[in-house]
Formats: structure tokens, sequence, C-alpha cells
């Protein structure tokens, strides 16, 4: 029980991971239909095989800069208590398989807004895997008032 | 739980609701053989199956029950009300009993001794009573056109004509003791044998009532049909969309035929979701039964329309709010018996249902012929409550004074009984049909009764949308909020949207229409250069009772769509009522136009913000909003007037003002439209008569118009104004409008003081 699947991406350089049972599928960059109005973190809407998925921008998210003008994002889809949500990552990396002794929590020098996100680290033998939220990444209720529909 | 039990639940349930209707049916026709045949049937099934599968307080109460029963069968007992509700208490036990095995797989430790006990006492009692006396019936609710009646069957069937029935019936009233039938035969207007077949096809429809030649099937196998099934809707819009170049003609007849076959299919599986809005008002004939020996009131209840049908998730949807009109009906609408026959109606109240298809909705309507809505107490609370002041009250239409029961926390019942009257529930009602994409509306005669009428969708997974186009985004809109398209071209397109400040308007066979811009809205850049447009499209829209135009880049098409909720991230945006997939696969997003209208009323007022911000939400809510129409006469400073006192505004040529006896008129319309110089009629300093053109507010009524001149029209502002200072003549008061003390224009009494005194310049 001491060994878990991780899903690994990078956001700007850095590579996340999420548990691999929450994945759905990680799926090429989608056309996406936007949704004015809505809060900046709102990427848009993709047609998944005719279920309509919200596209969350993990970039804008976490709070860093947007990407360079044609790059592409990949689709991150997990499953979430409400329903499947896609996270929009830079570049997809490996499964990676990590221990326990190697978790440590997130320091405390990180931005709030990511030290909320990222429930801690796993130190592998090259780099950092940044242990995603998956919930509360999705969970944007909160901020939608700052750059959602009430702003003018 | 086991399997059986489960079945149980479900079957046992089905009988329980069918019990409840038989009840009272029976109350009503208390000699039915089948009808006592098929209560004795449903109690024994309970009580044996109950037994076989361990449920003992179930088997215990019906065991009892089917004694009584079979009784009544034998015509050893007569029923009357005390039996028939020591019966039904017993049918309500069973119920609970069954939800207790639901929640818990155990019968629970309810307390059976007084509904055991009641029980016993009628079966006991039978021996002292036997033979004595004759059946007394209580049939205060009756649920007319569950089983034909022998007198409509003859009519129908063409073998009497309707005025022997009358005859028939009228000497059964008069105390003949004989069936209609044998009178009839009797009086030779119909043969023996086809009395006969009439009572037979009679009990045949009785017979169809109980037996169900259907099959039960999952819900959610449904759900997972009606979801291919639009997924099938949407390949084949993307299909058609090939067709457009493609010359092939076997293509092009296979797709006629997918299109075809597509769109049966998409029929055949909406109505197996479809049920008859009867298995709601089922339940309605036992409430009425019950509340009014509750309420010692004398109700009857008809239905019809019972076999209308509506989606599945509809009847869910609407079975509480339905249910509390009905209550609130009983309790408040209907009179006592003593009370009615005071005011010269019938002791027995009516509470009637109506259920129809019209334009792709259902309409429901619930009236009572009871005491009606009591205007002044509802204007009273309303002021009581502080939710409107006594000058906006009394500009209101008694419709919309009506209207207010639906606000939050209303009631004007003198009593809170346990029935209804705690003002929770009429706004819950609105919200759950409004919910649906319904609407709800009250119209009400002191005296004469209530009437409740209820529009909904026939269903909500499918429905035509307008698709158009701004800003190279697509969007739907819901077919039922469109009113008509308007396209302006060439100079129209220049001089058709004109500006009031910042409010833009046009003027739609002669009234003014506000007009939104879709991509302002929606923060969108349009791909059209705004300036050089020579064609404007503006499709007209129904919001909340008012009317609105959306200026759109492009109408592209009507399609059926197949609407899909927005995830939860998106709630907060209340433009938009849900997203749909379009032909070519890429998602569009369905435009809320209640939520539209609401967000361009508050872009339009942006210092609303800064007067609104101190008030709590729900007291704006309650607020009733109102267009007004800012001007500017003499140095008055600002004057408003509601703008649906306005029918148009125009400019004159001071040339065309001609004079009639005293008064100053145009010729307008071809007709003669004396003016008003509103300076003149407040005694206001003249300004220095006018270089240019005069403007005037045109105000119609009843076909008469009447200019009234004003310097300079300033604009046009919805938010909810708070009266204040006094009424004072032509003034209604004064308002902080734009941050600006405003007086408020009484034109109905500005118009009035000019007809009396005929001042004019």
């Amino acid at each position: 029980m001491s060994a878990t699947q991780f899903c690994t991406f990078y956001i700007k350089g850095l590579l996340f991971g999420v548990e691999v049972q929450t994945v759905q599928e990680v799926i090429q960059h989608q056309d996406m239909t936007g949704v004015p109005l809505a809060p900046k973190v709102v990427a848009g809407l993709i047609n998944l095989r005719g279920q309509i998925v919200t596209a969350i921008d993990l970039r804008r998210r976490l709070g860093v800069c947007d990407r360079a003008a044609g790059e592409l994002p990949m689709n991150v889809v997990v499953r979430t208590s409400d329903g499947a949500v896609s996270l929009l990552v830079d570049d997809i990396g490996d499964v990676v398989e990590v221990e326990e002794k190697d978790f440590e929590n997130a320091p405390d020098t990180l931005a709030s807004t990511s030290r909320e996100l990222i429930r801690g680290v796993y130190k592998l033998k090259k780099e950092l895997l940044l242990v995603l939220d998956t919930q509360r990444s999705v969970n944007i209720q909160a901020t939608a008032g700052e750059s959602g529909p009430g702003a003018q | 739980m086991n399997e059986f039990i489960q079945e149980f639940l479900v079957e046992g349930g089905e009988l329980l609701d069918g019990l409840d209707r038989d009840f009272v049916e029976f109350e009503k026709d208390p000699h039915s053989k089948e009808l006592v045949a098929r209560i004795f049937r449903a109690i024994h099934t309970l009580k044996g199956t109950g037994g076989t599968i361990g449920l003992k307080k179930l088997e215990s109460i019906n065991h009892i029950g089917e004694n009584i029963l079979s009784r009544l069968r034998d015509g050893k007992l007569s029923l009357n009300a005390e039996i028939t509700s020591a019966l039904l208490a017993m049918i309500d036990l069973s119920r609970q009993l069954l939800a207790s095995v639901e929640k818990t797989g155990e019968e629970g430790d309810l307390d059976l001794s007084g509904v055991i006990q009641s029980l016993t006492a009628i079966l006991e009692g039978e021996e002292s009573t036997q033979g004595a006396g004759k059946p007394e019936v209580h049939a205060t609710a009756v649920a007319a056109g569950a089983s034909p009646l022998i007198g409509e069957l003859l009519v129908q069937s063409g073998a009497v004509a309707g005025r022997d029935i009358v005859g028939a019936l009228d000497a059964q009233k008069d105390g003949d003791p004989r069936h209609l039938g044998e009178i009839l035969v009797h009086h030779g207007a119909v043969e023996h044998k086809t009395v006969q077949d009439a009572l037979q096809t009679q009990s045949e429809s009785r017979e169809d009532a109980a037996v169900n030649s259907s099959i039960r099937v999952d819900v959610n196998l449904l759900d997972k049909v009606m979801n291919l099934v639009g997924e099938l809707v949407l390949a084949r819009n993307q299909v058609l969309q090939f067709t457009s170049h493609e010359k092939d003609p076997a293509f092009l007849n296979t797709a006629q035929r997918l299109n075809l076959i597509t769109t049966e299919l998409q029929e055949g599986v909406m109505k197996t979701r479809m049920q008859p809005i009867g298995n709601i008002w089922n339940k309605f004939p036992r409430i009425v039964r019950d509340l009014s020996n509750v309420t010692g009131k004398l109700v009857r209840l008809e239905m019809e329309g019972a076999q209308t049908e509506l989606d599945k998730t509809i009847i869910e949807a609407i079975k509480d709010p339905l249910t509390h009109i009905v209550r609130n009906c009983l309790d408040h609408g209907i009179e006592s018996a003593a009370e009615r026959e005071a005011a010269g109606k019938p002791a027995q109240g009516l509470l009637f249902l109506r259920a129809f298809h019209e334009g792709g909705q259902v309409n429901i309507e619930i009236s009572d012929d009871g005491g009606g809505l009591d205007l002044e107490a509802i204007k009273a609370k309303a002021v009581e409550r502080g939710l409107l002041s006594p000058q906006h009250i009394a500009k209101m239409t008694d419709r919309e004074i009506g209207n207010m029961v639906f606000m939050a926390g209303f009631s004007t019942a003198k009593k809170v009984t346990n029935i209804s009257g705690r003002g929770v529930g009429m706004d819950v009602v609105k919200t759950n049909i409004e919910k649906i994409g319904g609407t709800v509306d009250v119209t009400s005669t002191r005296g004469h009764g209530t009437t409740l009428k209820i529009k909904i969708p026939l269903t909500l997974a499918i429905i035509p949308a307008l698709i158009v186009t701004t800003g190279g985004e697509r969007f739907a809109i819901p077919q039922v909020s469109l009113v008509e398209l308007v396209r302006l071209e060439g100079s129209a397109a220049e001089t058709g949207v004109e500006m009031i400040q910042e409010a833009a308007v046009y003027r739609l066979r002669g009234n003014l229409l506000p007009v939104v811009y879709l991509n302002r809205e929606l923060q969108l850049t349009s791909a059209k250069d705004e300036a050089a447009d020579d064609v404007i499209n503006i499709v007209v829209l129904q919001a909340d009772g008012r009317q609105f135009g959306l200026v759109v880049d492009e109408i592209n098409d009507t399609e059926e769509i197949v609407v899909k909720p927005l995830s939860k991230q998106l709630k907060g945006v209340s433009t938009f009522a849900g997203a749909t997939i379009m032909g070519d696969g890429k998602v569009a997003l369905i435009l809320d136009t209640h939520g539209l209208a609401e967000r361009a009323s508050l872009a339009g007022g942006a210092h609303e913000h800064a007067t609104g911000a101190g008030r709590g939400r729900s007291e704006e809510a309650a607020e009733q909003r109102e267009s007004w129409l800012l001007f500017r006469v003499g140095d008055r400073g600002k004057l408003a007037v509601p703008l649906s006192m306005v029918s148009r505004l125009e400019e004159f040529d001071p040339k065309m003002i001609e004079i009639s006896g005293k008064r100053q008129v145009v010729q307008y319309r071809g007709k003669i439209m004396p003016l008003l110089r509103v300076a003149d009629a407040l005694q206001l300093p003249m300004q220095a008569a006018g270089e240019g053109s005069i403007k005037v507010v045109v105000h119609s009524d009843g076909g008469q118009s009447v200019g009234l001149v004003v310097e300079e029209i300033l604009d046009i502002v919805d938010q909810h104004v708070s009266i204040t200072g006094k009424a004072d003549g032509q003034l209604l008061g004064t308002a902080v409008i734009q941050q600006h003390v405003t007086d408020l224009l009484n034109v109905p009494a500005l118009v009035m003081s000019m007809a009396g005194e005929g001042r004019m310049a």
C-alpha cells in the first residue's frame, strides 16, 4: 500500500501529478467554446463524445502566466464529485509510481494559491512531483465573484 | 434487502395508491360490486404477500381490513364514513410500514393499536347494528369522470336523447328510487337490452382503469435511452449538414430516411417518458376528502383532461406545487358551507382541475368558486411588510396585486392552520414552476373564486431553439421566449435604433422596445463593424412579462437542440441556461433570456449600484422594477414618468402647431392630438420659446393621445424607485434617480387637469 501511481503533467516547467484513479482520460487539444462572462480560469467547453465538459486552465488556476500564443494545451480529464472536468496542462508526462517515504508537505514559502492546491511533494530521483488537489482545483465558486460576471 | 421484498414494495405502493382512488370512488358508489371486489383483492394481496415475506404487522392490520371488506362484499355491512375513515387510516398505516421497510428493512415500531381498535370496533359493532338503518354515505369528494356515467354512455351511443336522461334524472331527484336505466326503460325511451349493453361497457371501463397492460422499466434505463436518442439527433443533424453539398441521390435518400426515423424514434422515446397528469391528480380525491372532513367544508372535485401527458421529470417537478395549490384552495379559497349559503352560493364548493395542450405547452388550471383573493388585504399586507409603497400599489392592476401572493413570506390568511397559511409555499410553488421553464399566473374575482394558470413545457430534454451568431460564437435561444424577428436594412438600419443617452430603443409598431446588444452584454467583439452596418437583426424576446430586442450579428436557423446542464463552475453565470452540441460537433451555449434581461437592465443603470448597494438583496428583489423616462422641463430640473405611460417619443416642427379653441394641437397620425406644455401645467418658468423642433412625449389612453411638450428627453432608466414625499396633484412624489432628486409626474392626473381647466398656453 505504500506505492501509489500518479499521472503526471507539466505546467510552466513544473511536474504535477494526480492519482491515476481519478483520471478518466488524457486527450489532445480540443476545439473549445468560450463562455463569455465566466470566471477567467474556465477556458471553455469541450465536446467529449457527446458529453459537455468544462475545461479549466491550470495555468490560470495556479496564477501563473498564460501559455504563449500558438502553444496548444493538453486535456487531462479527471473525475470529480460533480462529473468530469478537463484540466488544461502544457504537456503530459509519464505515469510514475511513488513511495510513501518520499512524501513531504508543501513548503510554506509557496504562493498562497499554489499552496491551497498542492497537497504535498514527492521527491523523485530527478525532480519533484507536486501533488495536485483535483477537487480544489475544479472548485472555483469562491473565486468566481472576482473575475466573473460581477465585474463590470 | 432481498429481491422479493424490493418487488413487493413497488407493487404494494401501487396497490395502496389504487386503494386510495377506489375508496373515494366507493364512497360515491357504495353498491358497486366491482369496486368492493377490487378493494378486497388489493387488501388480500397486501395481507397475503406481506405475510409470506415476513411483514407481520402489515399482515395483521390488513387481515382485519379484509374481514371488514368481506362483510361489505356480502352485504352484511354497509359503507359509512366511519368505516371509510378507518379503512383509509389502515391504508395510511400500511404505507408507513412499507416506507419503514424500504428505509430500514424492518417494519419498525409503529403503533398499530389505534387503527386495530377502530377496525375491530367496526367488526364488533356490526353484530349489534346489523340490518339496522340505511347506508349512510357521506360523499364529500367526488372524482368526476373516473368512470363514465350510465347516462353519458347511453347518450354517446346515440340510444337516448339528452333530454330523456335529464327527465329521468329529475324523476330520480323527485324521489323515484329506481335506477336510471329502469326509469328509461319504463318510459320507453330505450330498450332493456341497450341499457344492459351500456352497463357492460361501464363495468368494462372500470375494469380498464385497474388492469395495466404495461411492463415496468427502470427509469435509469429510459434516461439512458433518452440520452442516446439525443446523441442520435445530433448525429442526424451532422449528417444533414453534408446533404447540402452532396449530390449522390442514394446518399440523399438515406439521409432523408435517417432524418424521418430519428424524428419518429425521438417522439417514441419521448412518449415512453410521458405520463398522464392523472397520475398526480389521482391523489387529489383523497386529499380533498380528508381536508373537507378536517375543515368541515363541502367540496366537490372535478377534473378534466387527466390524460394530458407530460414528461416524467416535469410530472415529478410539479407534483408538490400542485398539491400545495390544491390544499390552499381548500383551506383558504373555498368558504364554509354556512358562509357560502349566506353569500347565495351552493353549499358545496367546487374545485376544478383542468389540463390541456396548447402551443407546445401544457396548461394546467386550478380554479375554485370560493371567496377569491382579498386584494385589499393583500395591499395592506404588502404595505405592512414594507414590500411596496402605497403609491406604487395605487398604480398596480388587480392582476399584478393578485400575483403578489407569490412573493416570499406572504400570507393573508387570518389564522395559520395546520394545512397552510404560514406564508411559505406560494413563492416556492412559483420558484419550482419557473425552474422547469413554466409560468404561473393568478386571476381572481372577489366573491366568485380564484383561478391559477400554470403553463409548462412538454419536455425539457430536447427543445426547439433559434441559433444566432454574435462575435463569431453561436448561441441558442429557446423558442419559447421568442416573440418575433425584425430585420432592419439600409436606411432603416442607420436610424432604426435610437439612443436615449445610453439606452437604445427601437420603435416596434409604435411602441418603444428596449434594445440590448448581445455582443456588448457578453463582452464579445462583434465580427462586424457596427458603424458600417447596413443590416441589423433584432430578436424580440419575452422575459418576465417584458419584451426586449436583442441585436445579434446573424440569425441562422431553428434547430432541435439537446439541452445539457452547465457544470458547477459555471452556475454563477446567469446569462446561460445550458449548453448543447451543434451539428458540427462544437458546443454552443443556450441563452437564458431572464438572466440576460436582468443583466442588461443592470448594465443600463450602472449608477444604480451605488444607490442600491446599501440595501439587502431580498429587499431589492422584492421591490418592483420599472423603467422610467427622464426628461427636463423648464428650470425644474428632472422629471420622470413611468415608461409604461409613454407610447412614443416624437419631434414636431413648431410650424405644425395649430390652434383649436384655446388649445394647441398637432395633426398626428390622422388625428388631432392636443399638446400639453408640462412647464405650464406645473406653473414653471417658461424657457425661451423654441427654436428648432419641439420634443413631445406621447401618452395614449383608450385611443386618445396627448402630447406632453418637454424641453429635453434625458434618459431611460430601469431601476427600483422608492417614492418619497406626498403625492400632490400632478406629482406622484419624489424619488432619487441617478443620484438626482427627481419629481415623478402623474400623467393621468395631468391630462385630467388639462381636460378640466383647458388651461393651455
